[in-house]
């Protein structure tokens, strides 16, 4: 093993974290509200809604996310309509945000298979007791629903993240320069293959340590909170 | 637009080069599964019976290779043996052939080598889920130690590993789009390949995404009817 190799990949490989981070960031931020709401979709009792997103759920479950993405940064650039749109053309036209957009669709849709598996899987009784006492659909869910889905969905979804990490390498297909991407400049430029993939392993490792250990922790402060209301 | 298509499709031959691209994609992803299961089984069973030192290997190549993307393990078998693959190549005298099926044969190593780290947790929690119980009646009828593996445990374990078998699968077929990146000829890069002669890559990538999602819901169709076959005498839990 070359240190000086390794001295010199790990000031780009640190920026392109920087960047990994801010997809991954993305991919939580907005990716879980949407799986979230995806699967209330899907669990919903008007015929419609639940079919589209089951539809939406199966086909991006279904594509690899590679292809996705070149639908979104190369398809969709395609059109007229979405070229002359200020708004779509800021998703679609810099390849960092068509990056965040499809990791964020993507997500979604895994997200919403955990939660909606969650949320099926809640005791009867509690949402009956609820509905008893004459509580809103609202406050219904998000009283009572959610918090039990959330410590339900939680260990799978610590699972989601990592995958979102790992997915987040794909934006280097599109010219993102995030981990990955670095990686394969610094392969290509100084051919201590080895080198390059362990230094690179080793980051794509810490960030996952970091978030699952960070997950854990909020599972194990959502489940706290069960013994000390008892 | 529709005329437009069908001279895309059928009169410059683009869909025929699509399909022949699935063709490969299915190749792939069946012969990664295939060489993964097979290197996965033995490895898991040393982690599951805790074999020292090899059982801490192969739990270290497990977790580095399911915490990398699976980008970054193509590019290292990729770029990583492009030289002595040649070198090797060449001192047998096989240069001209090595270049043809080399991008082939490390696609699937690399495939295989993703494949078989997830079918280690699989098949490891499969057997370590058999029932103790039916371990111990198959010692209390002094069966002997391979006896025992090969006709309790391994079928008990199969079939719970199933559902997992199939997660795998699905998930191999979709990695299998990456080796499109290193120039190989499957699915991904057909329609990259069509998307930029023809300028529409809407219309292929949509095109190579109808394809990948009918291998998917064909595959999930048939591991569903595989799973009633292999639980059939199993009360549903």
């Amino acid at each position: 093993m070359d240190f000086s190799i390794v001295a010199y990949a790990v000031p780009f490989l640190l920026v392109g974290a920087k960047t990994t981070m801010l997809i991954a960031a993305f991919g939580v931020g907005l990716g879980l509200p949407f799986g979230i709401l995806l699967a209330t979709a899907r669990i919903s009792q008007t015929g419609p809604v639940r079919k589209c997103a089951d539809f939406y759920c199966a086909v991006f479950r279904g594509t690899p996310m590679l292809v996705q993405i070149f639908v979104i940064y190369y398809g969709l650039a395609q059109i007229g309509f979405v070229r002359h749109n200020a708004v779509l053309w800021w998703l679609i036209g810099d390849s960092l945000h068509a990056a965040i957009l499809a990791v964020i669709l993507n997500t979604g849709a895994y997200t919403a298979e955990i939660f909606r598996t969650a949320l099926l899987s809640l005791p009867r009784g509690l949402i009956e007791a609820a509905e008893a006492c004459g509580m809103s659909p609202w406050v219904v869910f998000h009283r009572i629903k959610f918090p039990l889905a959330l410590r339900q969905a939680l260990p799978s979804y610590s699972t989601e993240v990592a995958v979102i990490v790992k997915e987040s390498s794909l934006a280097s297909t599109i010219t993102v320069l995030e981990i990955t991407g670095y990686a394969k400049r610094l392969m290509s430029e100084t051919f201590a293959i080895m080198e390059i993939f362990v230094v690179t392993a080793a980051f794509y490792l810490a960030i996952n340590v970091v978030c699952l250990t960070a997950l854990h922790a909020i599972e194990r402060r959502l489940s706290f909170e069960r013994h000390s209301a008892r | 637009m529709l005329h437009g298509i069908w001279v895309l499709m059928v009169e410059k031959g683009w869909l025929l080069a699509l399909l022949r691209g699935a063709g490969i994609t299915l190749l792939i992803g069946f012969l990664g599964v295939v060489v993964g299961l097979a290197a996965a089984i033995p490895l898991a069973i040393l982690r599951w019976r805790q074999v020292p030192i090899l059982s801490q290997l192969v739990d270290a190549y497990s977790i580095v290779i399911r915490g990398v993307p699976g980008l970054l393990v193509i590019y290292l078998l990729f770029f990583g043996s492009v030289d002595w693959v040649q070198r090797i190549a060449s001192a047998f005298g096989y240069a001209d052939s090595a270049e043809n099926a080399y991008p082939f044969l490390i696609g699937i190593i690399a495939i295989a080598a993703i494949s078989c780290a997830y079918s280690i947790e699989v098949i490891r929690g499969a057997l370590q889920a058999v029932p103790i119980g039916l371990l111990e009646a198959a010692r209390s009828l002094s069966l002997s130690p391979r006896v025992t593996f090969s006709r309790v445990t391994l079928p008990l374990a199969l079939r719970l590993a199933l559902g997992g078998i199939n997660n795998v699968w699905q998930m191999t077929i979709k990695d299998t789009s990456l080796v499109s990146v290193v120039g190989m000829q499957e699915l991904m890069r057909a329609a990259a390949v069509a998307a930029g002669i023809t300028r529409s890559p809407l219309l292929f990538y949509c095109l190579a995404a109808a394809m990948f999602f009918a291998m998917t819901a064909v595959s999930q169709v048939l591991f569903n009817r595989a799973e009633k076959h292999f639980n059939r005498g199993f009360s549903r839990g």
